[in-house]
């Protein structure tokens, strides 16, 4: 037979140009190839330091998004009743004019009024300088409902969190363990992570109620019942005690295990730590038997032992540690049955660790700590934990991370070899960062940065009769360190006029009117409801999305943004940058190619407003727009002198990290493919909170502008100071209602509580529900995309064996869902990899007909549904009448998976459509 | 009816480690990306925003469920594309002579030039590995990227298939089978990689390396235990524990 012949070499296209990925949160580097304009493949960046040339299922399939039939297509006015989307294209000029005459007259009468929030962050540096600068309080990113627990907890404790500023020492470790986790945050190095992994044979547990995914592939897996994350690190940290398994030394040089806590219940300092005259911690000196300064180059920190200074009985963090966390409510026996996981096994997790701790890995390069002690070696345990959302997205949330990193520290697996290693600009402790600013002058910008890291009860913002001063109540009393705000309340508070009536809601890349919203058809019904007058209720809403998604028929003017491959973007150190543990890095967005609608960047539209509004930072001397665009900006931009949103290619290019603006610098940065990094030195890549030669590096490249070495805080100092307060010391005091629950969850050393939704009457909802994320798919962003939607196209409810034995239920049947909020009916299917009291589905499937250029008759739309629907902004009320928010008391973190439901099979609906349904929503006049 | 090569001269094809493969359809759809723009026909797609949309994938991911008699269920994902089989019975079967296997390489294409649509080869098929393309009415299969693996305008180390290049996790290799020396023939004798499906005579090309048994089954608490070994009993005993062991510490 004669084969045919074959062109083996043809041309793959006629150009490549490399930029970075917005499939999710992840921001790998790809490869757009493009023939006679048109995009035609998309790989990953084999130099990128995120992805390292792979990519995943989001990233090959981004080719579909420039395509989609849900881009908007041109800027739109509302011309129906709002909900009903009906709208008509209008031009630019009219759109910006319009925005401008509803946010003019509002900054120089009361900035307060405008509630500008984010869903698509990343340019948040950008975003919030943004709304600085307009002078309003109220402005976040969408940090609050989905893992602020994790950052928070991460930054008050070790001064750096998972995924964007830490890492698992992949080349390390030999135990890994992975709680819950949504995929996107860092999706492929995760997945790259536990290939290095499987390769040379280290051992993954996976700890999730689910076993999917990077579940199904570790070696064991632990089943646990959701919520209890906490209370099973806790036993953990209780066997390990037990066994002394905890690295001493570790412990009294770099955290604050050695620390001195006032013991004196009569001391205004009652619980606080013993400091100097310069507020700098002491610690008992075991050699000099006599209190020093924590960072003195001969200081030998003593973690046992109580002393008197001063009158008063001080005793090291780590005796208060030792007592709680030793007594026998911690022991495997007294937590198994509310963890779901045997005794057995719990010793067992606890045994796996301590065989690792016995193992240390040495690395032969010499180091220099902050006290000036030469190092021959640099030393650690390679035990590598992982988590995200799982154990972040419950109400006791902020004390189970807290827990977590606890654990690693008493270790010594943070910053050591094959533990846990921070990602610059990390580490970075609470107390380097900014506090919020909420003070509101008419006319002017708001008096410093919104969100930040308060150290105690004066950096609440709140008004001066004590009532909240933003819209959804973050730094308040009801969630005192919510440092990335709480979208979640924004519309429930602002129709509610609590704590104040707002004129316009700004919101970009947010779908609040459908899967971002708890409580999605009150949502609804907020943001369409009107007053006595006939009027809105919330006034004006501004939105920016580049797709039909739900929320955009809930808007009075859109402007429609671009996708991802037709705009300009920093991923920069200011902001949630892309560094790796051995690197700093950034990256661009750049248009390869140019939209064939008429929509704009959404950062550029942004400048060109605050240059209409004449906003401070926004205009030149001469009153002309200072930025011609987001480019423009992202180049010329300085935030301190000298560096600016990217760090590479400064001054005439040869300068990194600090320099002069550089007008070719973009140029430079898709020569580069994109990115730009910069390799931490090797005596810097561990130990980098105290490490003399990291420190160093970070003020040389511009991360820092000083060296801040510091102490890991496993006693939680600002948690305590609340916590006084709630116990009625000091000036600044909570309400009354609210000191019970500040007192427990302001504890400074981490402890467990049932999340808020175990509250509920557990017979009548014997059933935690959760959702997870498809690595395939991601939620609002692209889910109409036509490949990724032949994957996940669909979302039925998975039932637990027992769950589906009882209800009798057979493959295509329904079930009810019934939570203490409400009721949806939906399809199930049986799954017996699943903790035996979790039912599950996948998030953010379901769409409402009409939206995201999808048929009517898309399953989506049809069979596609949201447990939104059972989870309520508002917990239900107390003895006393009052409604919390549905969030963690210390963050406001929305606890969307203490959810509860009991599940009862149900005939088919009549229509074979998941309830409940609504109208379809008209297409937005300009969809491509 | 069309005939196999007597011999090839390699075995070229992917080995596919189902203890890694987390089931992230990077590989369905960076192959779909790749060969949607490359050889022969592109994949097409049915009703893309529709009620039912349906395409061309020349490679899928299923995920099935386990459940051990005395384990927790555990979940599989397995990726599955053409196993370009020694004795491919699509190639046999084919009344035009489109479906063919190299001399040169084992690799099981169609000549889409000479394919009629008659969809047998896919009904011989016993993994189920081809699928018609519903636009332009051509057999479709994994070429395991016969475009990519000797394409001189790419870098050396970009030709390999689509999918291996993206897999996250690492878990495919591409590789000659024939030669007991390369990595892939390394990794299935090292890792007791399986053919799918022997009893149906094809002998493919393709290896699947199984998970490795799960440590559920057997946790080794006896062996554990000795770490645990207490070193006091209550919070008293345990500050004392410390102050023996701080005193021994270098200060």
């Amino acid at each position: 037979m004669v084969q045919p012949t074959l062109d083996l070499s043809p041309a793959v296209s006629d150009e490549v140009r490399k930029t970075t990925c917005y499939m999710c949160a992840c921001r790998c580097g790809i490869n757009v190839h493009l023939k006679s304009g048109r995009v035609t493949y998309i790989e990953g960046n084999r130099d990128h330091p995120v992805n390292r040339g792979v990519l995943c299922a989001k990233g090959s399939a981004g080719i579909r998004q420039v395509f989609a039939p849900s881009r908007l297509r041109a800027p739109l006015k509302r011309v129906g009743p709002r909900g009903s989307g009906a709208f008509v294209e209008i031009s630019w000029e009219e759109a910006l004019e319009t925005a401008v005459s509803w946010l003019a007259p509002l900054r120089e009468s009361a900035p307060e009024k405008l509630a500008f929030f984010t869903g698509r962050d990343q340019s948040q540096s950008f975003t919030s300088y943004w709304a600085q600068a307009y002078g309003t309080p109220n402005y976040a990113a969408h940090g609050g409902f989905c893992s602020v627990n994790m950052a928070a907890a991460g930054i008050y404790t070790l001064g750096g969190a998972f995924w964007e500023f830490g890492q698992p020492d992949w080349e390390h470790t030999k135990l890994f363990l992975l709680f819950g986790v949504a995929e996107d945050h860092d999706s492929n190095p995760i997945k790259i992570g536990l290939g290095q992994l499987k390769a040379r044979g280290a051992k993954v547990i996976g700890i999730n109620p689910i076993r999917t995914g990077y579940n199904a592939v570790a070696d064991e897996w632990v089943g646990i019942t959701p919520g209890t994350d906490g209370l099973l690190i806790l036993s953990l940290i209780h066997l390990l005690l037990k066994a002394g398994k905890v690295d001493l030394d570790y412990l009294a040089q770099f955290t604050n295990a050695p620390c001195l806590v006032n013991m004196d219940p009569e001391s205004p300092d009652y619980g606080l730590i013993l400091t100097d005259d310069e507020g700098r911690a002491l610690v008992w000196d075991r050699v000099e038997q006599r209190p020093r300064c924590y960072d003195k180059p001969d200081v030998t920190p003593d973690l046992a032992g109580a002393w008197e200074v001063d009158g008063i009985t001080h005793r090291p963090v780590f005796h208060l540690i030792a007592e709680r966390y030793l007594d026998p409510r911690y022991a495997p026996e007294a937590v198994a049955d509310t963890v779901g996981v045997s005794a057995a096994r719990i010793r067992a997790l606890a045994g796996q660790i301590a065989r690792a701790f016995d193992a240390p890995v040495e690395i032969d390069q010499p180091w220099t700590d902050f006290r000036g002690r030469r190092h021959p070696k640099m030393t650690g345990r390679p035990i590598a934990f992982h988590a995200m959302r799982g154990i972040s997205a419950h109400s006791n949330g902020f004390q189970t991370a807290r827990a977590l990193h606890l654990l690693q520290a008493l270790l010594g697996a943070v910053e050591t070899p094959g533990g846990f290693r921070f990602k610059p600009p990390y580490p970075k402790p609470a107390r380097a960062h900014p506090r919020p600013h909420c003070k509101v002058t008419p006319g002017q910008p708001l008096n410093g940065p919104h969100l930040g890291y308060p150290q105690g009860p004066a950096d609440l913002c709140l008004k001066d009769d004590g009532t909240p001063a933003r819209i959804d109540k973050a730094f308040s009393w009801e969630n005192p360190l919510s440092a990335h705000g709480l979208m979640h309340m924004v519309i429930a508070n602002a129709h509610a006029g609590d704590p104040y009536r707002i004129d316009t809601l700004f919101l970009y890349m947010a779908n609040m009117a459908w899967n971002s919203s708890m409580n999605t058809a009150q949502t609804m019904a907020m943001l369409t409801d009107r007053d006595a007058n006939g009027e809105y209720v919330i006034p004006r809403i501004i939105y920016s999305d580049a797709y039909a998604s739900e929320m955009v028929a809930y808007a009075d003017l859109i402007l429609p943004d671009t996708t991802y491959l037709e705009r300009h973007d920093c991923i920069s150190l200011l902001d949630r940058p892309i560094c790796e543990a051995d690197a700093a890095a950034d990256a661009i967005r750049w248009p390869v190619v140019e939209p064939d609608r008429d929509v704009r960047g959404f950062q550029s539209v942004l400048l060109d407003l605050g240059a209409r509004l004449g906003l401070p930072g926004f205009v030149a001397e001469d009153g002309s727009a200072k930025y011609a665009d987001y480019a423009d900006y992202m180049v010329r931009h300085e935030r301190r002198p000298g560096v600016g949103p990217l760090a590479g290619w400064r001054g005439d290019g040869a300068d990194h990290g600090r320099g002069a603006p550089n007008p070719d610098q973009i140029a430079k940065y898709i020569e580069n493919g994109g990115f730009w990094t910069a390799h931490v030195p090797d005596e810097a890549r561990y130990m980098k909170p105290w490490n003399a030669a990291y420190q160093a590096w970070a003020v040389k490249i511009g991360l820092v502008d000083v060296e801040m070495p510091y102490l890991l805080d496993l006693y939680c100092e600002p948690l305590r100071r609340f916590q006084a307060a709630a116990e009625g010391r000091g000036p600044i005091q909570p309400p009354e209602a609210l000191r019970d629950r500040l007192r427990r969850a302001m504890d400074p050393l981490p402890d467990w509580t049932p999340p808020f939704g175990e509250e509920v009457d557990a017979e009548a909802y014997p059933l935690h529900a959760l959702t997870q994320r498809p690595m395939a798919m991601y939620h609002s962003w692209g889910s109409q995309n036509a490949w990724l939607r032949q994957i996940h196209g669909v979302n039925p409810l998975y039932v637990p064996t027992d769950v589906w034995a009882r209800e009798g239920f057979a493959e295509g049947d329904w079930a009810r869902v019934t939570s203490p909020h409400g009721q949806i009916t939906v399809p199930v299917a049986h799954m017996a990899a699943l903790n035996p009291r979790t039912v599950w589905t996948w998030n953010a499937i379901g769409k409402r007909k009409g939206t995201w250029g999808l048929d009517e008759g898309a399953p989506e739309a049809t069979k596609g549904f949201l447990l939104n629907h059972l989870i309520s902004e508002l917990l239900p009320p107390k003895g006393d009448g009052m409604r919390w928010s549905n969030s963690d008391p210390v963050t406001g973190q929305a606890a969307w998976f203490d959810l509860r439901v009991r599940v009862e099979k149900c005939a088919a609906p009549g229509r074979g459509e998941a309830a409940p349904g609504f109208p379809a929503l008209a297409r937005p006049g300009g969809t491509a | 009816m069309t005939a196999l090569p007597d011999r090839v001269e390699k075995k070229l094809g992917l080995v596919i480690d189902l203890d890694t493969c987390v089931g992230c359809h990077a590989c369905v759809v960076a192959c779909k990306g790749w060969n949607d723009q490359g050889y022969g026909a592109p994949l097409s797609d049915q009703d893309p925003y529709g009620a039912a949309p349906s395409g061309t994938f020349l490679n899928r991911v299923h995920s099935y469920e386990i459940t051990p008699p005395d384990a927790p269920a555990q979940i599989v994902h397995f990726p599955k594309s053409c196993l370009h089989c020694d004795d491919a019975p699509c190639v046999t079967v084919c009344p035009t002579g489109a479906s063919y296997k190299r001399r040169e390489d084992g690799i099981v294409l169609v000549n889409e030039s000479a394919c009629i649509g008659c969809g047998l080869c896919a009904w011989a098929c016993p993994y189920g590995a081809r699928e018609m393309d519903a636009d332009a009415g051509v057999m479709k299969k994994c070429t395991l990227c016969v475009d990519r693996i000797y394409n001189e305008t790419l870098p050396e180390e970009d030709r390999q298939p689509a999918c291996v290049r993206t897999c996250p996790a690492g878990a495919r290799h591409f590789g000659d089978l024939s030669d007991p020396g390369s990595e892939v023939s390394q990794l299935v004798a090292a890792r007791g990689g399986l053919d799918l499906m022997p009893e149906m005579g094809t002998k493919p090309v393709n290896a699947y390396l199984p998970p490795r048994p799960k440590a559920d089954a057997a946790p080794e608490f006896d062996v554990l235990a000795p770490f645990l070994e207490p070193v006091a009993e209550d919070a008293g005993g345990f500050l004392g524990w410390l102050d023996r062991t701080l005193s021994k510490m270098p200060g």
